[in-house]
Parts: C-alpha cells; sequence; structure tokens
C-alpha cells in the first residue's frame, strides 16, 4: 500500500479583485504518494501555481480559501498558523521557483543562503551547517564549490543559479518539494542537467514531488503520475502513461496535439482562450473550446469516472450513454501504443 | 531548391559589442543565405548570438564587419531617406514579449497603422480604418479590438496584433525573434499555423529564431544552429534533426524533452564536449552534403564525411 504524504481535499480558493471574485481554485482534490512526483499540467491561469502556493502557506492577501483541506501527517496546512507555518516551510515542505534569477538573496554568500535552513530549522551549529553546504553544493553539481560557497548570486549563471536554489530547498531533507516551473527559464542542456540531478538527488533523500509545467516533454520524463489543470480544475488525472497513451479528456488532447513531436507535419491548435474566472462556466470548463463538446457539457459539470485503477477524468465522453467518438490521429496512434503495451 | 531565388544573404556578419575594456564577440562570421518563400530557423541556447544576428540583419545595430545583401543590394550601404525606407518596408520584425513591444498608450488601430502612416501608404483616416480591420481579420482579431490598448488583450491576442502590425506594410521577409516563447502552449500552436498560413497567403519568407527545437523543426524548412557567436551547422530541418552532423548539434537534440513517456525512459543525452578538436585552428563552414555545411577546419572535414555517410 502506498502511503500518502500530502492528501488535497475539495480545495477551492477566491481571489477578491475590483473587478470581483476570481474563483481561482475550484474544487481541487489530489493527493501525492510518498516518493513520488507528481505533475501538474496547466495553461498560464489554470491554478496550478496558486495550488503549490496553497500547500506551503504562500498566498497573495487578496486570496481567500473558501473550503477545503489539506492534509499533511493529521494536520490540516489550511489551519496553521503563521508562526507554525515557519516551522514547515522549508524544513518539512519546501520549493523551488520558477526564476532563479529572483529568488536568491543577492547581498548574501550563497554559502550563507544554503546553510540558514539548517540553522533555522534543526539548530545545527553554524560551522557543521556550512560544512554541510559545502556538501550540498558538491552534491548539486557546482565545481570548486570550496571557492564558490563564498560568492554571491551575481557570480553565477542561471543554471547554476537554480543549483543554488535546489540546494538550498533540499538541505533539510524535506518530505515535500514543490517545484513551480523550475526549468522554464533554462536552455534546454541545462534543464536536461537539472532535470536529472533532481531525479537523482528524490532517490537519495525520498522526497516527494510536485512538479508544476506546462512543457509536456518535461512531464514525460519527470512523473510518475500526472493531473491535468484547466480554469482552476482538475480534469484528468492518472499515471504518466495513462495521461501519455490513454487521454480521455479532449483538453488533454488537445495539449498534446499542440505539441509537435518530431514527426508531426500538422499542429493542431486549441481554438479560443479559457474562460474568465470571475464567471467560471456552469459545465465543462473547457466546453465553449471543445469541439466534441455535448449539450450536457455546458450544463452540467461532468463527474470523474473511472477509467481505470489509476486513472480518471472529468469528461461526460465517458458516460456509458455518450457517443462514441473518434479521437485526433495522434491520439488514436497513442492509444493504439497503450492497447500493445497492456498486451505485453 | 536549386532555381530558388536568394532574398537575403549574410557574409561574414560579425557584431562586436564594447563591454567596459573589453569587447564581446555576439555574432562572429556568420554567413547564411535565406531564400525567397523559405522558412529559416535559427537555433541556439541563450548568449548565442541568434537573437542579435536577427536584430543586425534588419540594421538594427551597425554591424562590426560583413555584408547583409538583401535582394541583392548592401544593407549597409542603402543611400538616402528613400532607400532605407524600402529596406524597411520590405523587411519587418515580430518580437519576442509581447507584452512589452506594444505601447501600452497607443490604441490597437494606432499601433497596426504606425508603418502605414510612416510609409505613407493611406489615404485619409476611413482608409486607415479599412486597412486596420483588413489585418485584424487576417490575424484572426475582429474589428471591434481596433479602439482598444494593449492591456485588454491576452498573450497571444497580443502576439497577433505584434503579427498584425508587422504585416501592415506587406514586407517580403520577416525576423521573427523567439514570437512564442511567451505563450502557452495551446496558444503557442495557434501563433505557429496562424504564421504558416500567413507565408502562403502572402508569400512571405521568414528567419525564425527560437530556442524551442521541436517548434523550429516543425516551421522551418532550413535550420542553422549557433553556438557562442558562431554559426556551427546549417542544412535542411531534415538533415539537421535526423542526420546532425556537429557534436554540438547532436547534444543539443539528445537534451529535447519529448512528450513521450517510453522515448523519455530510453533518452540518452549526448554531452557536447569542444575539447576534442583543437579550438585554435581556423574554423569556417564546409559543404559535407549538398545543402549541409559544418563549421570546421580543413583537415577536419573527412571526420564530418564519414560521419554523414553513418547515417546511409
Amino acid at each position: 500500500m502506498t502511503e500518502k504524504v500530502l492528501d488535497v481535499k475539495n480545495l477551492k480558493i477566491d481571489f477578491h479583485t475590483y473587478a470581483g471574485d476570481v474563483k481561482a481554485i475550484r474544487n481541487v482534490s489530489f493527493h501525492l504518494n510518498k516518493g513520488e512526483t507528481l505533475a501538474i499540467v496547466g495553461e498560464s491561469g489554470s491554478g496550478k501555481s496558486v495550488t503549490t502556493r496553497t500547500i506551503i502557506g504562500l498566498l497573495a492577501k487578496n486570496a481567500e480559501i473558501v473550503g477545503g483541506e489539506i492534509d499533511f501527517h493529521g494536520k490540516n496546512l489550511l489551519a496553521t498558523k503563521e508562526k507554525d507555518w515557519r516551522k514547515i516551510r522549508g524544513n518539512e515542505i519546501s520549493m523551488i521557483f520558477q526564476d532563479p534569477m529572483t529568488s536568491l538573496d543577492p547581498t548574501m554568500k550563497i554559502g550563507q543562503q544554503i546553510a540558514e535552513p539548517l540553522i533555522k530549522h534543526k539548530g545545527v551549529s553554524k560551522k557543521e551547517a556550512w560544512k554541510k553546504a559545502l556538501e550540498m553544493m558538491k552534491a548539486v553539481g557546482i565545481p570548486d564549490a570550496e571557492k564558490r560557497i563564498n560568492q554571491y548570486p551575481h557570480q553565477f549563471s542561471g543554471g547554476m543559479r537554480q543549483r543554488i536554489v535546489i540546494a538550498i530547498a533540499l538541505i533539510c531533507e524535506p518530505e515535500v518539494l514543490l517545484a513551480d516551473e523550475p526549468t522554464t527559464a533554462l536552455d534546454v542542456t541545462v534543464q536536461a542537467e537539472i532535470l536529472d540531478l533532481m531525479k537523482d538527488l528524490q532517490k537519495k533523500i525520498g522526497t516527494s514531488i510536485i512538479f508544476i509545467t506546462h512543457d509536456l516533454g518535461v512531464v514525460a520524463g519527470m512523473a510518475d503520475r500526472v493531473a491535468v489543470m484547466y480554469a482552476g480544475e482538475i480534469l484528468e488525472y492518472g499515471s504518466v502513461d495513462d495521461i501519455f497513451y490513454n487521454p480521455q479528456h479532449p483538453y488533454t488532447w488537445g495539449l498534446i496535439n499542440s505539441m509537435p513531436t518530431l514527426e508531426s507535419e500538422e499542429l493542431e491548435s486549441i481554438p479560443g482562450t479559457p474562460p474568465n474566472l470571475l464567471d467560471p462556466p456552469k459545465g465543462d470548463p473547457f466546453a465553449p473550446r471543445n469541439k466534441y463538446a455535448m449539450k450536457i457539457d455546458a450544463e452540467r459539470k461532468p463527474p470523474f469516472f473511472k477509467v481505470s485503477e489509476t486513472h480518471y477524468a472529468a469528461t461526460w465522453l465517458l458516460h456509458p450513454n455518450a457517443p462514441k467518438v473518434v479521437p485526433p490521429a495522434e491520439i488514436r496512434r497513442r492509444q493504439k501504443r497503450f492497447a500493445e503495451m497492456k498486451e505485453k | 531548391m536549386t532555381e530558388k531565388k536568394k532574398i537575403l544573404e549574410v557574409k561574414n556578419l560579425k557584431q562586436y559589442f564594447k563591454v567596459g575594456r573589453s569587447t564581446v564577440k555576439a555574432v562572429d562570421d556568420v554567413s547564411f543565405d535565406i531564400y525567397e518563400g523559405e522558412t529559416f530557423g535559427l537555433v541556439g541556447e541563450s548568449g548565442s548570438g541568434k537573437t542579435t544576428t536577427g536584430r543586425s540583419i534588419l540594421h538594427l545595430y551597425e554591424p562590426t564587419d560583413g555584408e547583409i545583401i538583401f535582394e541583392g543590394k548592401d544593407v549597409n550601404k542603402l543611400k538616402g531617406k528613400k532607400e532605407k525606407l524600402k529596406f524597411h518596408r520590405d523587411a519587418q520584425m515580430i518580437f519576442q514579449d509581447p507584452y512589452a513591444s506594444l505601447n501600452p498608450r497607443m490604441t490597437v488601430e494606432d499601433i497596426i497603422a504606425e508603418g502605414l502612416d510612416i510609409h505613407q501608404q493611406i489615404k485619409n483616416k476611413a482608409d486607415r480604418k479599412k486597412r486596420v480591420i483588413e489585418l485584424l481579420n487576417l490575424v484572426g482579431l475582429s474589428k471591434e479590438h481596433a479602439s482598444r490598448f494593449p492591456h485588454e488583450f491576452s498573450g497571444g491576442q497580443r502576439q497577433r496584433i505584434g503579427i498584425a502590425r508587422a504585416l501592415a506594410i506587406n514586407p517580403k521577409f520577416i525576423v521573427a525573434d523567439e514570437p512564442i516563447s511567451a505563450l502557452d502552449v495551446s496558444i503557442q500552436a495557434q501563433v505557429v499555423n496562424l504564421m504558416k498560413e500567413l507565408q502562403e497567403k502572402k508569400k512571405l519568407t521568414y528567419l525564425f529564431i527560437a530556442h524551442d527545437l521541436s517548434m523550429v523543426k516543425f516551421i522551418s524548412d532550413r535550420i542553422g544552429v549557433m553556438r557562442f557567436g558562431k554559426l556551427l551547422e546549417v542544412g535542411t530541418a531534415d538533415e539537421v534533426y535526423n542526420r546532425p552532423l556537429h557534436d554540438y548539434t547532436k547534444s543539443l537534440i539528445s537534451a529535447v524533452p519529448i512528450p513521450d513517456p517510453e522515448v523519455e525512459r530510453k533518452r540518452q543525452r549526448i554531452q557536447y564536449d569542444d575539447s576534442k578538436f583543437d579550438p585554435r585552428k581556423p574554423r569556417s563552414l564546409h559543404e559535407i552534403e549538398p545543402g549541409h555545411f559544418v563549421r570546421c577546419a580543413d583537415d577536419e572535414v573527412d571526420y564530418y564525411l564519414k560521419a554523414a555517410k553513418s547515417y546511409l
């Protein structure tokens, strides 16, 4: 039996703005198993970053948690006070941000920045923490660590800075690591190195990772399980193979279809733009952009239909009475492979 | 390809910048041709000089050395206002960041019509409005959008406005500098498809600059790979992708994540090792296969000939 590290239940978050209440997260539930990587994919504004920020208690002031629960070791994180958050953040749950250029303190030596969480959370002596920081720098692949531990962030390249950020996030060996587009700002070769590094360290420390990205290529390489978010809701979740080879929701089809593979001749784009969450749609939020949409999609929100033990999707197409639709060619090709993989 | 006309020839382009006492060789001895009606993709990592190359071609910088020949004329030696205006009518640019490249205090109509005004291509106000509406329709926006301001649009819509602006004065050649990097996946496909469609309709030639290799492969006919200001390999999209010769190109391609878990599990990354060859030797582009060039020294040609044969 896999152990759940984190369990998010029926999370609802509104943002109060001058224009009205933006319903950014609308009834999101998911869990994170021990030692796994869960990727949350979605476009900007889908609520993936807001979800992770809630898990680490870093929501903006105008955000209101309307409902839900986040269970972490029997404790509801949503009821945690700021004082207690400080014991959790950077210790039991830590986060890597997208932009390594702005997530380090430019006036602090990087050795200090890496050692700080150890001193604050684990009560380690300064000298000991410094030694650990040096080890950590070597572990994340910063060459010449003895010299560079005394340098400042501006003396490092983007890729090296992201390594430092990872070192800070992992020095307390947290149970949960939240990575919000950690490689989006980096070049492909550097991205590949950072992703390999994260996988290595995960094996060593046993951290569970929530990985946020819009790059399906990165998801395919990193994730054990995937949740697809759209307009503040999860539309489909399953194992990485379920999502890439047997996707069920038309939005997931659209996402996969709009990524060029090395063979693709044509790109099928998703028409239109995501809905305005000031006034979210009543039914399936993807319905207005969905060419497979049925009447019911506009009227009633589809429940999660079970595809397999690991795989669920919220689309009326899975209802027993729904007409059979033919998915796009690329999806059919993938589903055929899924069937072949099953047979083996 | 042989009968195709060259619209642009870049010959030994050098673009140096003075930084304090030292000089940064942002673009160093880069040569390539772009044929009429094709899309030439320029890829490379940040700092490779791909953006600088694009900007130098449009004469946004004064090149340190080298020639840029557009339709038979050297861009650096254009005389008089008339010739210069003509060049900038024929060659336009689409910028990377649709949030920074549109003036927030101008209406969409004024943004799109600015080129028309400068090049005096409109008769009166009604004509101006008509042209703007035509352009908006062309890029998939509607006439109601003309009186609005940039902040009212999403990233994808802004990029459409940027494209409409570039197209306003009927250019022949467009430098698109990472036009989709700032956009969401589903919107990227929309913009790329729009650019392809417009290329057919308007017989456009593109220089498409990007770091997303899979998208570049998809849109380009030919691709050039840059690193540290130098062009390392040029060939058709298929050659560069499926039969790369230069080790750096190989390493770059091996690092691209593919949206297919099985492929990802098997992926072997190739590390680029630039100490394999003597870095001090003079190098230039050598044609290894017809139309497929690699930057190398004279005595390294054999190595690449062998590499090319290994694919057969």
